[in-house]
């Protein structure tokens, strides 16, 4: 791999553009309207190609304007034939956006003689060759720098102007509205921050990167955070990292396999979907990991809670010892588990094993007629006031059992016998 | 721009030569299968998830292109390559349930992740699989935006062919699949398997993608599959009108689309095709009959004026019963509601015009006979409805008359029937007294 100073401005420009999106991409993300970016990004393409058919030339200023009110256009249309139309969003959204596209691609043939760009540009960009893009005086700038670099200063000058007011239309527009905020107007600003910042970013990285940037980051962050201002912050880093690890697996990667490289666009896409992947998989909160993680631990506790009880219940019937082949039959969950649970009990001394037989400890005893007690009080409280099969009473007190806090027992009762006529062990 | 000529249009008409041929037969079978399919993507609301299966794609054709050219083929078989973009729709689609159902992110975030990412992956793909020695990837781009020049006899007969196993598997299933869409547990609890039966639908809803890909391109795929449909239901209410409808405008703008295209020089067919279901899309939501926009309009100008007239006539007949004179004045009659002046005397012309009112010299007007058994009808409906709120629901005398305001249009004769019968009718006078003081504010 040669590194160049071309490499070292795609990057750069890669990221700004990527954190640029990421900035309206949160709050599309928070306020479910992710699709809207795509489809905004998608009717860039149309307003470009208006502008360029009256101007006749790539006047920037020309371009940013076209694509905005075509941006604006496609939300309000969006609006207009969900609500009086009796569309569905997802539909409303898929046919103003396919058919103003079109439209984009038809006039973009036809003035094919007379402005060189073409479809295929669109969805890749130019990333590649944004360095050899620059102005004369710009001190070795690169032009796609300078757009991308000013529209993230613009959506970050914006966000923190809007900071609260964004934050309040995205999760109770009601509320907002009674406080004198305007939904409708912070709505079409986040339209026109999403269609300027799609047109400024397109040139350089292609329709198909923008959509990435403005959805994956910030759901990557979403799933890695609870609070507003922090899933901006993460959006943004979680871009960038995106836009570096693209650029340099687009150059490293193929080499591996004989290939020269591939598109740089694509492969900062592919990075936020990998981003996305390892949060998905390992977010300390929200990850697949993380998740089952506290589903096998609430388990194990329930099974060891249930080990205590059923030890206790064969003291009660004059047998001390059991083995875990019987435990398992009469819990009915795998052998495998049954050992962690075990182990997990001899550790915090509970449980002694003698020859392959498990008995209480002392220690165990307690928390086991502890256990035993609020089962039975359970029982006693339910038959009283809630009168039940009594098959359906053991069931209820069995789930109970497990989460029943000091507080809560001491209103259950005092009774001395439970309906089945079992004997309520006394509070040691 | 070059108008074609007469015989241009003919030759075009007649398909007479074989490139038009075979693209307007294509896509006509594309525009009839995506009609129909798409009306249970509509119903069921998936139309990004089909979006989103549509540049999945991407990616598919890609590694079947590579995994051919490796086999020691050219990678040309399209076959090969939409067997690939179809398995690739399908983990698009598996990407987006996992993603809803094991996260807290909603659809519209899951679409976009899969839909950006992979189209990101096929990309990348892509520009690796042009470096591949030996086959030839030029073409494959062409899936992006479509390329119905390319196609060729055969390609038209693939398309003619899943068409019509989509519209047998429609009629087929069209009962489960209409329950599905409308009310998904009572299937399940009728014991339909609905997991099947939907993913019978999303696999139908990915071939038909795929079949697009050559014509239309990915990108616009999702169109052919929610415009038609969309467009449909403003014209019917009925699932077999409206599979009949959407399939018939997929097919007519799949022929416009191949037929412009073909007359006119640099028109893209896919985004023509495109533009057309979206101008049929305009004419059903301006014009449909169900829920179109001037069907809507009218049917509320109608009720609004029917109303209106109806709130005059009340008006004249309780001037003329508390002044207990037969001529009044625009300005006896202005009191009554909050109206204006401009409104009441506009009232009173049309109501001339009906023949409900006369014009009597100075300035005063008179209820005629026509008029007077017209009002005496609205008055009786909301004083029966004032005396049944009094008597059954305890409200005070003076809160019922906007409650019997707002009913007195809708009061069919059964409930009229029903109310006289519990109001003991025989015992009230033809039309009841006013149960509170006339006249507005005053």
């Amino acid at each position: 791999m040669t590194w160049s100073i071309i490499d070292t401005w795609i990057i750069i420009i890669g990221a700004l553009c990527a954190a640029g999106c990421a900035i309206p991409g949160t709050i599309l993300v928070l306020r479910r309207m992710s699709l809207m970016g795509d489809a905004i990004s998608h009717t860039v393409l149309p307003g470009i190609a208006i502008a360029f058919l009256i101007t006749g030339n790539r006047d920037p200023m020309a371009m940013l304007i076209g694509a905005v009110v075509v941006g604006l256009l496609t939300a309000f249309l969006v609006q207009t034939i969900q609500s009086l139309g009796n569309v569905e969003a997802g539909a409303s959204m898929g046919i103003v956006f396919t058919v103003l596209f079109a439209f984009g691609l038809v006039l973009m043939r036809q003035a094919v003689d007379h402005v060189d760009i073409d479809p295929d540009c669109v969805l890749y960009g130019s990333i590649e060759l944004a360095w050899f893009d620059q102005d004369p005086d710009g001190w070795g700038i690169p032009r796609g720098a300078i757009v991308n670099g000013v529209m993230l200063l613009a959506n970050l000058f914006v966000m923190l102007l809007f900071y609260k007011e964004l934050k309040i239309t995205s999760f109770d527009p009601a509320l907002a509205k009674s406080q004198g905020i305007q939904p409708a107007f912070m709505h079409y600003l986040l339209m026109t921050m999403t269609a300027a910042t799609a047109v400024a970013a397109f040139e350089t990285v292609g329709s198909i990167l923008v959509v990435a940037m403005f959805i994956v980051p910030p759901a990557t962050a979403y799933l890695l955070t609870n609070r507003y201002g922090m899933m901006f912050a993460l959006a943004i880093g979680i871009s960038i990292a995106s836009a570096v690890l693209g650029h340099i697996s687009a150059i490293t990667v193929p080499t591996w396999f004989g290939f020269s490289g591939t598109s740089t666009a694509g492969a900062m896409a592919v990075a936020t979907g990998v981003l996305f992947f390892v949060a998905w998989v390992a977010s300390p909160s929200q990850g697949i990991v993380a998740k089952q993680w506290h589903r096998i631990s609430v388990r194990l506790l329930v099974l060891r809670e249930d080990i205590l009880g059923i030890l206790w219940r064969l003291e009660e019937r004059g047998e001390s010892t059991v083995l875990p082949e019987q435990l398992s039959e009469a819990i009915g969950s795998p052998r495998l588990l049954i050992r962690f649970a075990l182990i997990g009990l001899q550790k915090k001394n509970a449980v002694t094993k003698i020859n392959l037989h498990w008995s209480l400890t002392t220690s165990g005893r307690d928390s086991a007629t502890k256990l035993v007690r609020a089962h039975r009080l359970w029982e006693v409280y339910l038959d009283a006031h809630y009168p039940q099969d009594s098959n359906q009473l053991h069931q209820t007190a069995e789930r109970l059992e497990h989460v029943t806090t000091p507080e809560m027992q001491s209103m259950l009762g005092d009774a001395k016998e439970d309906p089945h006529g079992s004997r309520v062990p006394d509070d040691t | 721009m070059a108008l074609p000529s007469f015989e241009q249009i003919v030759r075009v008409l007649s398909l007479e030569d074989y490139n038009t041929r075979v693209v307007v037969l294509g896509v006509m079978a594309l525009g009839t299968a995506s009609g129909l399919i798409g009306t249970f993507l509509l119903l069921r609301k998936r139309a990004l998830t089909a979006d989103a299966l549509s540049h999945a794609t991407l990616p598919g054709i890609a590694v079947a292109f590579m995994v051919m050219v490796a086999m020691g083929s050219d990678g040309k078989s399209l076959g090969g390559l939409l067997l690939g973009a179809f398995v690739f729709g399908c983990i698009g689609v598996l990407g987006i349930v996992g993603i809803r159902k094991t996260t807290r992110l909603k659809d519209d975030a899951a679409i976009g992740i899969v839909l950006s990412v992979l189209f990101g992956l096929g990309l990348c793909l892509l520009r690796i699989a042009t470096e591949l020695p030996s086959g030839s990837a030029a073409g494959l781009s062409g899936f992006i935006f479509g390329k119905a020049s390319s196609m060729v006899a055969s390609d038209a007969l693939i398309m003619a062919g899943v068409a019509l196993g989509i519209a047998i598997s429609t009629i087929a299933l069209r009962k489960e699949w209409t329950l599905l869409c409308f009310d998904e547990e009572f299937a399940a609890v009728q014991g339909w398997p609905t997991l099947l039966l939907d993913v019978i639908l999303m696999a139908m809803v990915a071939v038909v993608t795929v079949i697009a890909l050559q014509s239309v391109g990915l990108v616009l795929a999702v169109a052919m599959l929610i415009i038609p449909a969309a467009c449909a239901r403003y014209w019917t209410t009925k699932i077999t009108t409206m599979l009949m409808a959407s399939a018939l405008i997929g097919c007519l703008s799949g022929w416009l689309g191949a037929v412009v295209s073909a007359l006119v020089p640099r028109m893209p067919t896919g985004p023509i095709i495109v533009l057309i279901c979206g101008f049929w899309f305009v004419v059903s939501f301006i014009l449909g009959p169900n829920n179109g926009l001037l069907i809507r309009q009218l049917t509320r100008r109608r009720l609004n004026r029917r109303i209106s007239m109806q709130h005059i006539l009340r008006a004249m007949w309780e001037v003329r019963e508390s002044e207990h004179t037969s001529n009044f004045s625009t300005e006896d009659v202005l009191p009554l509601r909050s109206w204006n002046k401009r409104t009441v005397e506009q009232l009173l012309r049309r109501c001339s015009k009906l023949h409900f009112a006369t014009r009597e010299p100075n300035a005063s007007w008179r209820l005629t006979e026509k008029g007077s058994a017209e009002a005496s009808r609205i008055v009786r409906n909301h004083r029966l409805w004032e005396v049944y709120l009094i008597t059954y629901a305890d409200i005070a005398p003076s809160h019922v008359d906007r409650d019997a305001d707002m009913i007195e249009h809708v009061l069919g004769k059964s409930l009229v029937a029903q109310l006289e019968k519990l109001l003991d009718a025989t015992g009230l006078p033809d039309i009841p007294d006013s149960p509170h003081a006339l006249g507005g504010s005053t």
